[in-house]
């Protein structure tokens, strides 16, 4: 078996908030990041396939499906957006890096070209901050 | 959902990969110019993922600000900017980056919930790294 990793970028805001909680609450845990006029990062979005090398094309993947689909799924939606305000799952799940990563795994699964699988979605938020989702539900 | 948190740190240090128990010619065989008695420096990076459940209210794995703290208490400040021969931890160990992530990983599992699984990457330089893969912390 074979990993294969595809890089996607994207840009776009968000804050934490959760709205069970009162405003002091939500300062003392997420300080900045709480901050209800949002702030931004330039994400990284890694892509992880497994999969056996077809013997006809050498692929695990084809590498121009998969950017298609990363872009239409992913790209699309979240770039230039606000994750809070823009992208619906974030309405009910605060856009965390973790959870980004979920959401992220949710778009892609069951819709990765040929036979290949999904093994791993990493998501920096920075580059020294990232968090990986393996489909652990 | 489990997902894993990673978080990169850098600390530069110096060190001599010198063995007590063997002659200087095999020091200088095995070790070569990292054997030389003045010792020499690295930028290190280490890369620290813990593994862990979501937590429904801040949609977090575990709090930022607390593994930066444990990893700034328990990692950086005993090694950033310090001679790794001259700590207790290697007085008998060489600080090879093997030994030194095996030394980073037990510091944070003692430190670190229980709950959570930990891996740690070093790199030495940016074309050597040595990793513990994540793992449930005992």
């Amino acid at each position: 078996m074979i990993l294969l990793t595809r890089k996607a970028e994207f840009s776009a805001s968000h804050y934490y908030w959760n709205e069970a909680w009162s405003a002091e609450e939500n300062a003392r845990v997420f300080g900045k990041c709480a901050n209800r006029n949002g702030h931004g990062h330039n994400y990284t979005l890694e892509v992880t396939i497994a999969g056996d090398v077809d013997r006809v094309t050498g692929f695990v993947v084809d590498l121009k499906q998969l950017k298609d689909v990363m872009e239409q799924e992913v790209v699309s939606a979240y770039d230039h957006r606000h994750l809070n305000l823009e992208v619906p799952e974030f309405k009910t799940a605060i856009p965390t890096t973790e959870n980004i990563a979920v959401a992220i795994w949710r778009r892609l699964d069951g819709k990765i070209p040929g036979k290949a699988r999904l093994h791993r979605v990493r998501v920096y938020e920075m580059p020294d901050l990232f968090a990986d989702f393996y489909g652990d539900f | 959902m489990r997902a894993h948190l990673g978080r990169r740190y850098r600390l530069s240090a110096s060190h001599r990969l010198f063995s007590e128990s063997l002659s200087d010619a095999e020091n200088q065989n095995v070790y070569g110019k990292c054997a030389n008695p003045h010792g020499h420096g690295h930028n290190y990076t280490v890369e620290v993922i813990v593994g862990g459940e979501i937590d429904n209210a801040t949609g977090m794995v575990m709090d930022l600000a607390q593994l930066d703290g444990c990893v700034s208490r328990e990692v950086l400040e005993p090694f950033d900017h310090a001679n790794l021969n001259t700590l207790e931890c290697f007085r008998e160990v060489v600080p090879t980056t093997e030994n030194l992530v095996i030394e980073i990983r037990k510091r944070l599992e003692s430190t670190l919930p229980r709950k959570m699984t930990l891996g740690v990457r070093v790199e030495e330089t940016s074309n050597n790294f040595f990793e513990y893969y994540e793992e449930p912390i005992p």
